[in-house]
């Protein structure tokens, strides 16, 4: 377990909410950290329409999620926010003296006065495909991402897909698997054109299989799969001798350990109050898709504003002696000298 | 206008009176009809308002764009009259249109 890390406030979640809302607490001279499960900033912007256009953020006609997030990360860069990107928040526990005890899954542990949940649709995770009983081989035969090659060594490898995830894997692990087999459900690949002619090389060579088909089936005993049932697309049933399947189907959102936090919910929503929007905890705010109030929509321009109204609140948390002046970024000095512009 | 039927996964029928020029998602959505997630809000991009076709009704609707096909890779249990729901417009030729929702989107 590492050391625990001071924080003024942390923030649950990447997205352009919880980014802007680096910016609101920093305008207040709170810094902020910032936890994410994707390995980019960006949330949903990133992860799912990093190229689709917005039409709905002020001031700008038409933007892309990329254009957004990069927009968003310029604009908080006085702030000096710290990331930690690539782990999903476990545990919110709270102290005696009111302050929070934050966890992550790559066990690191925060020390914060205020807890923002900016957490979107919730934490990506990887999709599972419909196979019955996958569940049961999951994490023994059965992986979402490698984290150590050695343990997929001298393995029958079944990968799954037809994006980079699947490509890069397929040509990382074939030189030591005993077998390698890419199954996709159609002869076109999302992935980097070198990536898919590096694979079609090694199919010709006889150094590994490709097939056209899903899985329908594993068979095996104790978590351990021993074969996969595979359905190609003329309908036949084959089984492949496999020890290790690794599916890249993407991501979809799951709202994960925030429903263990203890805070009040609304159809899987966090209840906030719209002057400050806290939940029923104090303390603890929540902005962004991922909370609920009446009249509620999920917009980003209403997780700026939330962020805005968050900031007032929790900077008084902060820093419970001063006063917070009501101030404009136009004529403000003091405000400029904190963006670096005076 | 265009009357699509929707038959979700426990066999419930939903018959929707749907405008030309909507999507078949929205008018799902809009009408409450479950087993259409629609994460991403319609932008082709989430792969969560799979529907299967109708076989008689395949080649009214078309086939996907490749977009649409590189998004139907992250779709549960795609099968060849697969389609995402946000891709396909109503309009008049598609008055009578079934589509079958899926067990799960993701």
């Amino acid at each position: 377990m590492s050391e625990t890390i001071e924080a003024d406030v942390v923030i649950v979640g990447a997205g352009p909410v919880g980014l802007f809302a680096v910016f609101e607490l920093g305008l207040l001279d709170v810094r902020c950290h910032l936890i994410d499960i994707l390995d980019k900033p960006g949330g949903q912007c990133a992860e799912l329409y990093p190229e689709k256009p917005i039409y709905d953020i002020p001031a700008f006609p038409i933007i892309t999620g990329d254009g957004l997030t990069e927009n968003l990360l310029a604009q908080i860069k006085p702030f000096d926010p710290t990331f930690h990107l690539g782990e999903m928040v476990n545990g919110i526990e709270r102290l005696e003296d009111g302050t929070f005890r934050v966890t992550t899954d790559a066990d690191k542990v925060f020390h914060t006065k205020v807890v923002v949940i900016a957490a979107g649709g919730g934490s990506f995770q990887p999709k599972r495909p419909p196979v019955p009983g996958i569940e049961g081989y999951e994490g023994k035969s059965v992986f979402y991402s490698v984290r150590k090659m050695e343990a997929f060594r001298d393995h029958d490898i079944l990968i799954v897909g037809g994006g980079d995830s699947a490509l890069d894997w397929t040509l990382n692990l074939q030189p030591i698997a005993r077998s390698v087999t890419l199954m996709h459900r159609r002869d076109a690949f999302r992935a980097a054109p070198d990536s898919v002619n590096k694979m079609r090389a090694l199919v010709d060579a006889g150094e590994m299989k490709l097939i056209f088909g899903q899985v329908t089936g594993l068979e095996g005993e104790d978590g351990h799969v021993s074969h996969a049932v595979i359905t190609d697309n003329d309908d036949q049933e084959h089984r492949l001798p496999t020890t290790r399947l690794l599916p890249f189907f993407g991501l979809t959102m799951k709202l994960g350990p925030i429903a263990n936090w203890g805070l009040n919910l609304h159809e899987n929503l966090i209840k906030v109050d719209t002057e400050k929007f806290q939940t029923s905890e104090p303390g603890i705010f929540s902005i962004g898709d991922i909370n609920w109030y009446p009249g509620k929509l999920k917009l980003i321009l209403s997780g700026f504003h939330e962020a805005a109204l968050m900031a007032q609140a929790a900077g008084r948390i902060v820093f419970p002696e001063k006063k917070i002046l009501f101030q404009y970024t136009t004529s403000s000095t003091s405000l400029q000298k904190k963006l670096g512009v005076a | 206008m265009a009357k699509i039927t929707y038959i979700a996964f426990d066999g419930t029928v939903f018959d929707i009176e749907a405008r030309d020029g909507t999507t078949v998602m929205e008018n799902a959505v809009r009408n409450a009809v479950p087993g259409i997630e629609a994460e991403c809000g319609g932008a082709c991009a989430c792969a969560t308002c799979h529907v299967y076709v109708d076989e008689a009704w395949v080649e009214a609707t078309g086939e996907p764009e490749p977009m649409e096909e590189d998004m139907l890779d992250f779709a549960q249990d795609v099968q060849p009259n697969s389609r995402l729901s946000c891709q396909i417009r109503v309009k008049p030729e598609l008055d009578g249109l079934i589509v079958r929702i899926p067990e799960r989107q993701g």
